[in-house]
C-alpha cells in the first residue's frame, strides 16, 4: 500500500507525470477507435451498396 | 516520361526557391528569434549603444558557482550569470524553479537597473540534454569524469 | 514483384489488411512493455527526478510529429509528380495522426516545462515552430474539407504540404541555430546519445510502439479512403446511367 502511494506520488511530481501519460493514452485511444470505426463503417457501406446493386441487376433480368 | 520529369523540376525548383526565401527571412529576423542574450551578447550590445533603461529583455547562461545569495526575507535572491567570458549580476524576487542552482542553466527576463544589476521579473531554469540516474552521476563525479552543465551558451 | 503490384488498389487492400493486424498487435504489445519500462523500470534522473518519465511520451510524440509530416510531404510530392491516387490517400490519412502527435508533444512538453523550467510555455524558436507545425496539420485537413472536388482538394493540399515542409528542418535545428529555452537533441546528435542506456531503452521501445501505432492507423485510414472513393464512384455511376 505504501509503495503504491509512493509510486503515485512520483517524488512529488505526480500532478505533472500522470496527466502527461493520461493525455497521451486518451488521445491515442480516441484516434484509434475513431479510425477503426470509420474504416469499418466504410466497409459495411460499400458492401451494402454492392449488394443492392446486385439485387437491382437480378430484378432487371 | 517527359511530363513527369518536368513536374519533378517544377516542384524541385519551387521548393528550392521557397527554402531560400525562408532562410533569408529567418536570417533577417535573427534578432527577434533569439530567445535570450548571453552575457557576451549583452556586453556587445551595450558597447554599440547605451541601453535604454526599462527595456525588457532576456539573458541566459550558467549560474556562477558560489554566487547565489538569498536575502533573509526568503524571497529575494541574487546570483551571477556567466557564459565563462562575461558575467552579469542578477537580482530576483520570487520563487525559483526546482532545478535552479549553482552551475545550472538559467534564463532571466527583466531589465538593466541603473546600478548595472539586471533586475529579473521571471527566472526560468534551463537544463541540458544529458539524462542519467543519480548513481551514475555520482560515480562520474567521484571518478573525476564529470563534465558539468554542457549547455554552454553560444558566444559569437 | 514490383512496386507496381502494390500500387494496384486491390492488391493494396489485401496486403494492407494483413499488415494492419500485425502492426496493431505489435503496437499494443510494445506500448504495454514501454509503459512498464517508462513508469517502473527506468530510474529517476539525477537532476529532474521523476519528471524525466514525461520524456518517454514527450520525445516519441515529438519524433512522430516530425515523422508524420515528412511522410505527408513525401507522399504529396509523389502524388503531384506521379499522380497516383494511393499517394494522395496516404498523405490525407497521415494528417490526423500527425496532428494528434503534435498536440501530444505540445501538451506533454507543457506538463514537463512547468515543474522543470518554471513555465508552461515560452515563445522560443523550438516551441513556436512546433506550434506552427500543429497549425499546418490543421490547415492541411481543413483544405481537404473545404474543397468539394477531391482532385482539386488533393492538389491544393499537396502544395500546402510541400510549402510547410520547410518547417521540418527549422524545428529539428531550431535548438542549434538560435538560443532557446528548449535543450538540444539528446538522441539524434553527432556525438551519440546523451542519455544513459537505462533510460534510452524505454525511450526506444516507446518510439517503436508509436511507429507501429502509426502504421496501423495509416493503413486503416487509407483503406477507409479507398472504400469511400469506391462508394462515390458507384453512386456517380448511378446518377449517370
Amino acid at each position: 500500500m505504501e509503495r503504491i502511494v509512493e509510486f503515485m506520488a512520483m517524488g512529488g511530481y505526480g500532478t505533472y507525470v500522470w496527466p502527461a501519460f493520461g493525455v497521451v493514452l486518451a488521445v491515442m485511444a480516441l484516434l484509434w477507435f475513431a479510425s477503426m470505426r470509420g474504416w469499418r463503417k466504410s466497409e459495411l457501406d460499400l458492401r451494402a451498396l454492392r449488394e443492392s446493386r446486385r439485387q437491382e441487376e437480378i430484378a432487371k433480368e | 516520361m517527359t511530363r513527369k520529369r518536368r513536374r519533378i523540376y517544377v516542384i524541385g525548383g519551387f521548393m528550392l526557391i521557397f527554402a531560400t526565401a525562408a532562410a533569408l527571412v529567418l536570417t533577417a529576423f535573427e534578432e527577434n528569434i533569439v530567445f535570450f542574450y548571453s552575457p557576451t551578447d549583452l556586453a556587445q550590445k551595450l558597447k554599440q549603444e547605451p541601453f535604454p533603461p526599462n527595456r525588457r529583455l532576456r539573458i541566459g547562461g550558467l549560474v556562477e558557482e558560489g554566487s547565489i545569495r538569498r536575502a533573509p526575507d526568503g524571497l529575494t535572491v541574487e546570483f551571477r550569470v556567466t557564459d565563462t567570458v562575461e558575467v552579469i549580476s542578477v537580482r530576483f524576487r520570487g520563487i525559483t524553479p526546482d532545478i535552479f542552482g549553482e552551475g545550472q542553466g538559467v534564463v532571466a527576463e527583466g531589465s538593466m537597473a541603473a546600478d548595472g544589476v539586471f533586475v529579473a521579473s521571471e527566472v526560468l531554469a534551463k537544463h541540458d540534454e544529458t539524462y542519467m540516474p543519480k548513481e551514475v552521476a555520482e560515480a562520474l563525479k567521484k571518478a573525476g569524469q564529470w563534465q558539468g552543465e554542457k549547455n554552454e551558451q553560444r558566444t559569437e | 514483384m514490383s512496386m507496381h503490384y502494390f500500387a494496384n488498389p486491390t492488391h493494396f487492400t489485401r496486403l494492407a489488411g494483413r499488415i494492419q493486424q500485425w502492426a496493431g498487435g505489435l503496437a499494443a504489445g510494445l506500448l504495454i512493455a514501454g509503459l512498464y519500462l517508462a513508469l517502473v523500470v527506468a530510474p529517476a534522473d539525477y537532476q529532474q527526478g521523476e519528471t524525466v518519465r514525461i520524456m518517454f511520451v514527450h520525445v516519441p510524440s515529438a519524433w512522430m510529429a516530425l515523422f508524420c509530416y515528412s511522410f505527408l510531404a513525401v507522399a504529396s510530392a509523389v502524388a503531384l509528380i506521379w499522380k497516383h491516387p494511393l499517394a494522395d490517400m496516404a498523405a490525407k490519412a497521415s494528417a490526423p495522426i500527425g496532428a494528434g502527435f503534435t498536440f501530444l508533444a505540445l501538451v506533454t512538453g507543457s506538463l514537463w516545462g512547468k515543474p522543470m523550467w518554471g513555465t508552461w510555455w515560452v515563445w522560443d524558436a523550438r516551441l513556436t515552430s512546433v506550434l506552427i507545425l500543429f497549425f499546418l496539420y490543421l490547415g492541411y485537413m481543413a483544405l481537404w474539407q473545404a474543397i468539394e472536388d477531391s482532385q482539386k482538394a488533393a492538389k491544393a493540399a499537396a502544395v500546402l504540404a510541400l510549402v510547410g515542409a520547410v518547417n521540418v528542418p527549422i524545428i529539428k535545428f531550431s535548438v542549434d541555430w538560435w538560443n532557446t529555452l528548449h535543450q538540444p537533441a539528446s538522441v539524434l546528435r553527432m556525438d551519440g546519445p546523451a542519455i544513459h542506456p537505462s533510460m534510452l531503452w524505454p525511450l526506444l521501445v516507446m518510439a517503436l510502439a508509436f511507429k507501429a501505432y502509426f502504421v496501423t492507423l495509416l493503413l486503416a485510414r487509407m483503406r477507409m479512403e479507398l472504400n469511400l472513393r469506391r462508394i462515390r464512384a458507384l453512386r456517380l455511376a448511378d446518377r449517370t446511367s
